[in-house]
């Protein structure tokens, strides 16, 4: 069965001033259909770039991404927003709602841009946001919600195209420790009810305990990779 | 795709509300702008309006035939017959409203105290009913009331200068058709008042065949003045003329008053400057504003396209504010501009500037007219300009690479 991500020898190189930085350093990796793994390391160990190298936010400096079937580390900006609309969803840490828009405008936002006529994104909004425990909270606007409550929307957000994977950088990193665990919970189901693909990147141990798999970076290495028992 | 413009609408509509009270200002900014050219241009256009319409009110009508040479030296030796049954014919057709046939020749009054320089024309008082102002200026005395009315017209200003009055006589003298000079005594029966004032001082009237008679020119007249029922449709009728007054001089009224034409060309001009230098002042509020917008929502973009909104997209997000505020601040605009037009309905007095306007020959009291095609040339020009000088701010949020705008703070 094809990969939904496949890196070959990815680096990325940034450049401040003179002085070259290598944020990623030949990172091979493959990710299946369904996975719901953990990209773990310190700060500046390359796990939010590889991330956003992933998920066509930023391009690497040499080796090929393939998401979903697609090369995409020489994809055209207009086909890679294009395979971002349809085939990824992101969960940020500071959540990144659209602060004029209600929490169902912001999940229906995705759709709206793919051209789902107006009754049916309606209709799966609402259903999506009634998944996540938002019943009764879709006309509020981010500035009304909590924290936890932002972040679930973002997850709706995120999953309510039926994207073959969602890629969350530090989803729990604003939330106490309750409200993660919640959220991880939510996570942990949508993925097994709706067989999305998951990738985390993290600090939190909470995360690495949910997730089945283990992918340990340091110095834009892949030092461990590593299925937890589920 | 399809349904992106109305997110987009949403999406820029509650945008411009995040900030009120730069909305606003700009709004404003817009607003004023808007109401200032299309003021502007509806009081330039009735300044105009008002000094062609005197001016072709002052005896110029909107076409004059006179003998070739007249308009050169417009002396009793530059006469012409009067209009023969070819020309009547053209003359009381349609396309002419009203028409006269007159004496009008260079002449000297004197009164018992002083003399003056004016130019003497005999009328038909009938005939000049709705084609000339001396119809109804006569504001002491009685009119003149048939060609052959030995009564005398002056305006008030000459005759205070001739320090005369009303039943007193004068003298008139010019050269006769036989060129010895030509004199009579006349009475005052009327006095006038005009605008300018220079009407008032150069100008006094008697009945034509009095003045046929005094010059000894038997029926020969000096000029025809006709109206056509609008100033544009005298072009029309110029061929008509011309073909039934072969031999003479058949000009409109603006060979005849080519001063007036230079000062609509040179208004037209003005109002254009005018336009360009509200105009630039406005796209520099307008791309401050949206500069702003965008580089405060550096984030918020990056964001749209890490979702997958395309870069076209943001750009017609940002192009629909500024389709918003530009449409919003016509709007505001042009209402403004269209309640002080109709409150300046009643005219603008600016007799405190009369000296000067008097000159210049406008009224010293402003009635605006409203054009059409100055007003759409205002909201055209704000709206393709306005959405142009978007163009920049707009093609800043779509270049951010995503993941450096979403680092943005």
């Amino acid at each position: 069965m094809e990969p939904t991500v496949l890196c070959r020898k990815v680096s990325k190189i940034y450049r401040q001033d003179s002085v070259a930085v290598r944020a990623l350093d030949e990172v091979d990796l493959e990710i299946p259909r369904g996975d719901f793994l953990c990209l773990y390391g310190p700060s500046g160990s390359g796990k939010t770039t590889l991330l956003n190298v992933i998920g066509g936010l930023d391009r690497p400096s040499s080796g090929e991404v393939v998401v979903d079937g697609q090369r995409i580390d020489n994809m055209e900006s207009g086909r890679l927003a294009r395979l971002r609309l349809h085939r990824i969803g992101f969960v940020f840490q500071a959540y990144n709602l659209i602060p004029v828009l209600s929490a169902r405008e912001n999940v229906e936002f995705v759709m709206q841009l793919q051209g789902v006529p107006a009754a049916a994104r309606r209709a799966r909004a609402l259903a999506i946001l009634r998944e996540v425990g938002l019943e009764g909270l879709e006309d509020r606007r981010p500035g009304e919600l909590s924290g936890g409550q932002q972040q679930r929307v973002a997850v709706a957000r995120a999953i309510v195209a039926e994207p073959a994977l969602v890629l969350a950088d530090e989803p729990t990193a604003n939330l106490d420790s309750r409200t993660a665990e919640n959220l991880m919970q939510l996570l942990v189901q949508m993925n097994r009810e709706h067989g999305v693909t998951f990738v985390f990147s993290t600090h939190d141990r909470l995360v690495m305990d949910f997730s089945r798999r283990l992918i340990g970076l340091r110095d834009g290495r892949i030092v461990e990779d590593r299925r937890r028992a589920a | 795709m399809s349904a992106a413009p109305g997110l987009l609408a949403v999406l820029a509509w509650r945008n411009l509300w995040r900030r009120p009270g730069r909305t606003g200002a700009i709004l404003f900014a817009l607003a004023l702008g808007v109401w200032s050219m299309v003021s502007l241009a509806g009081l330039t256009r009735g300044m105009l309006e008002q000094q062609l319409e005197r001016a072709i009110a002052n005896l110029t009508g909107h076409a004059q035939i006179h003998a070739p040479g007249y308009r050169d030296d417009p002396v009793v030796e530059h006469r012409m017959a009067p209009p023969d049954a070819r020309l009547r014919a053209v003359l009381e057709g349609p396309g002419v409203t009203a028409w006269a046939a007159r004496v009008r020749v260079p002449a000297v009054v004197a009164s018992e105290r002083d003399s003056a320089a004016v130019t003497l024309v005999g009328i038909d008082p009938a005939s000049e009913r709705g084609l000339s102002f001396i119809a109804d200026a006569v504001r002491a005395g009685r009119n003149l009331e048939s060609p052959a009315d030995i009564g005398l017209l002056i305006g008030r200003e000459l005759a205070e200068r001739l320090e005369t009055r009303l039943g007193w006589r004068v003298v008139l003298m010019s050269e006769g058709a036989d060129n010895e000079l030509a004199e009579r005594g006349f009475p005052i029966v009327g006095i006038f008042e005009a605008e300018p004032e220079a009407m008032e001082t150069g100008y006094v009237f008697t009945g034509r065949a009095v003045a046929q008679q005094m010059l000894r020119m038997g029926e020969a007249v000096s000029e025809i003045a006709l109206l056509a029922p609008e100033r544009g449709q005298v072009d029309a009728l110029l061929p008509r003329l011309r073909a039934a007054a072969p031999g003479l001089d058949v000009r409109s009224w603006t060979e005849v008053e080519p001063l007036l034409v230079l000062t609509e060309e040179v208004s037209g001009v003005i109002l254009v400057i005018w336009y360009v230098v509200v105009f630039t002042a406005m796209s520099f509020g307008l791309i401050n504003t949206l500069l702003m917008a965008v580089f405060e929502r550096t984030r918020e973009f990056g964001l749209f396209q890490a979702l997958g909104m395309r870069p076209r997209q943001i750009v017609g997000q940002v192009l629909a504010e500024a389709l918003i505020l530009i449409g919003i601040g016509l709007v505001l605009g042009n209402i403004a501009a269209a309640l002080t037009l109709e409150w300046l309905e009643r005219g603008l007095d600016l007799s405190a500037f009369a000296e000067g306007f008097e000159l210049a020959g406008y009224s010293p009291v402003l009635y605006p007219s409203v054009d059409a095609g100055d007003v759409l040339a205002a909201n055209l020009l704000v709206f393709v300009l306005g959405l142009a000088a978007s163009l920049y701010p707009a093609w800043r949020a779509a270049r951010h690479v995503p993941v450096r705008a979403l680092a943005q703070t």
